[in-house]
């Protein structure tokens, strides 16, 4: 069972890196586009750093590796996540999602598999240079330990923010229109930009726990900063856990409601 | 084409351009609690100034500021841009061009009549920010109000000749979403969407002043926020006419080159 999955992967994923390189021409002035939106987020951060040297206790070598993780993390989402998801909503409004349906494996693991965008890696090599910025402005480097425990976040990370795409997606059996959802989604996640820590009250309340943008980014960045408690860890991957399991649970009952669109 | 034709079309250009808004109501909701931009920096700006002021903004001005901000994006915003490229992708704007008023003026006008909804939205936004900042934190003198009036007229105008004027980029390559992308990026750091132009460093800021992105959106905002005198004001006014002019130019040249290269793909 499992080896056979493992072949649909590499069958799948061979697929979709083939459709993504046929634009070529697009990946060279994506990737210039996406350097240049970094700007968008890089500015500020100079700015507020030129007037403060700490901001809600984070200094600007600090804020940069948020900024990295956020980088990071749009890649694995726009490159990774939402491409095959997107194609779950064309589906159901085409009534194409039979054909998904019928086919002798689940039917969540094909449509999550169905597209990447190769050229997103970009966003990887991105926050690298990023992350180096970051601790070379801190004036040292993170120990492998630290290191190895920001990978275990970025796993509790990638976990809810796939979870939060799927339920996104799992909306779309219920509300046609979807593409302004996902605009909204990302529109929320550009938040993350910035370390939790910045914001107050509700908003804290909202973005630690309702939609976990502390989770996905300001969590592997205090712990490659080496200072995640790991009680706060743990949560965190006890938090991915049970976003997966939902979004499980929301999809499967979903499916279970889908009528067709009659083809 | 001509100018009768035109203002007797427009009342049901504008009826039926409402109708479109309130059909797609809930649609519109989303698109606006997806303008989370100045909300956010409100909350980093927020935080930079809990300590102490920057420059002259503490934290009721940066609230005062990022919720104009939030106002002024939703009354100048324009999405003719996605119209047009979707619209020559598919052939549709061959549609257009039978009708006997003129496409971009048809834009404009689709524009115009979403604007109800837009202000309503706005308004509990302005009750907010009224209650959080006082009266302190908002311009106090009316003939200012005027001059904002004008300059969200203006903002929006210009706002929607750039849609426009990338749009007919779309005539000469495929589309134009990527060039808007870039425009975007200059709009977003340029505009004070996302850092008050008078925090910028000096340099910068007079440069700044020069460039058209301050017209969308910073200058209605700091009218608001009142940190304008009125010699001020009208100097920038000015300058924001001008950047209409040159834009409105600029689109009906690249409006008559397009359309003659049109060849309505599919249709």
């Amino acid at each position: 069972m499992k080896a056979r999955y493992l072949r649909l992967l590499a069958v799948q994923l061979r697929a979709s890196l083939l459709l993504g390189m046929q634009y070529r021409a697009d990946f060279v002035l994506d990737a210039l586009v996406e350097v240049f939106w970094m700007a968008t987020a890089i500015v500020p951060l100079l700015v507020v750093y030129d007037v403060r040297s700490t901001v809600a206790g984070w200094s600007r070598g600090e804020a940069l590796l948020v900024m990295g993780w956020f980088t990071f993390l749009q890649g694995v989402l726009e490159g990774a996540i939402s491409p095959g998801l997107a194609t779950v909503v064309e589906h159901i409004r085409k009534g194409t999602l039979d054909f998904v349906l019928v086919k002798p494996a689940d039917a969540q693991f094909l449509v999550s598999t169905a597209r990447l965008h190769p050229w997103r890696a970009v966003n990887v090599l991105t926050a690298l240079a990023i992350f180096a910025w970051g601790f070379r402005l801190l004036g040292r480097a993170p120990t492998l330990s630290n290191v190895a425990t920001a990978v275990v976040a970025l796993f509790a990370s990638v976990s809810v923010l796939y979870a939060l795409w799927m339920l996104t997606v799992s909306a779309a059996f219920y509300v046609v229109r979807i593409d302004n959802l996902s605009q909204l989604f990302s529109a929320i996640f550009d938040a993350a930009r910035w370390p939790v820590d910045v914001f107050r009250g509700a908003v804290w309340v909202m973005f630690t726990f309702v939609v976990p943008l502390a989770l996905m980014t300001t969590y592997p960045a205090e712990a490659l900063l080496g200072r995640l408690a790991a009680g706060t860890l743990a949560g965190a991957l006890a938090g991915g856990v049970a976003a997966l399991t939902l979004s499980r649970a929301v999809w499967l009952a979903s499916i279970r409601r889908y009528t067709s669109a009659g083809g | 084409m001509s100018l009768r034709s035109t203002t007797r079309a427009l009342p049901t250009l504008l009826r039926v351009g409402f109708a479109d808004a309130v059909a797609y109501r809930a649609e519109m909701i989303v698109w606006v609690l997806a303008t989370t931009m100045p909300l956010v920096m409100l909350g980093l700006w927020t935080a930079v100034a809990r300590d102490a002021p920057v420059g002259r903004y503490g934290e009721p001005q940066f609230q005062a500021y990022f919720l104009a901000t939030f106002i002024v994006r939703q009354l100048t915003g324009s999405w003719a841009f996605w119209e047009m490229n979707f619209e020559l992708r598919n052939g549709t704007l061959s549609m257009r061009l039978l009708r006997p008023v003129h496409p971009l003026l048809a834009y404009a006008a689709e524009g115009v009549a979403a604007m109800p909804m837009r202000v309503a939205v706005s308004i509990p936004v302005a009750v907010i920010a009224l209650a959080l900042v006082g009266p302190t934190g908002v311009n106090a003198k009316p003939l200012l109000w005027v001059v904002w009036a004008f300059s969200i007229v203006g903002a929006w105008l210009l706002t929607l000749m750039v849609n426009l004027l990338i749009g007919c980029a779309a005539f000469f390559f495929e589309s134009s979403l990527k060039l808007m992308d870039l425009w975007l990026v200059f709009y977003f750091v340029l505009s004070g969407y996302l850092i008050p132009i008078d925090i910028f460093p000096t340099r910068l800021r007079s440069f700044v002043d020069w460039l058209p992105f301050r017209y969308q959106i910073g200058f209605p905002v700091e009218l608001m926020t009142g940190s304008h005198a009125m010699p001020d004001a009208l100097v920038l006014l000015a300058r924001q006419a001008a950047w209409i002019a040159i834009f409105l130019g600029a689109t009906r040249w690249a409006w008559r080159r397009g359309v003659a290269r049109f060849s309505a793909f599919g249709g």
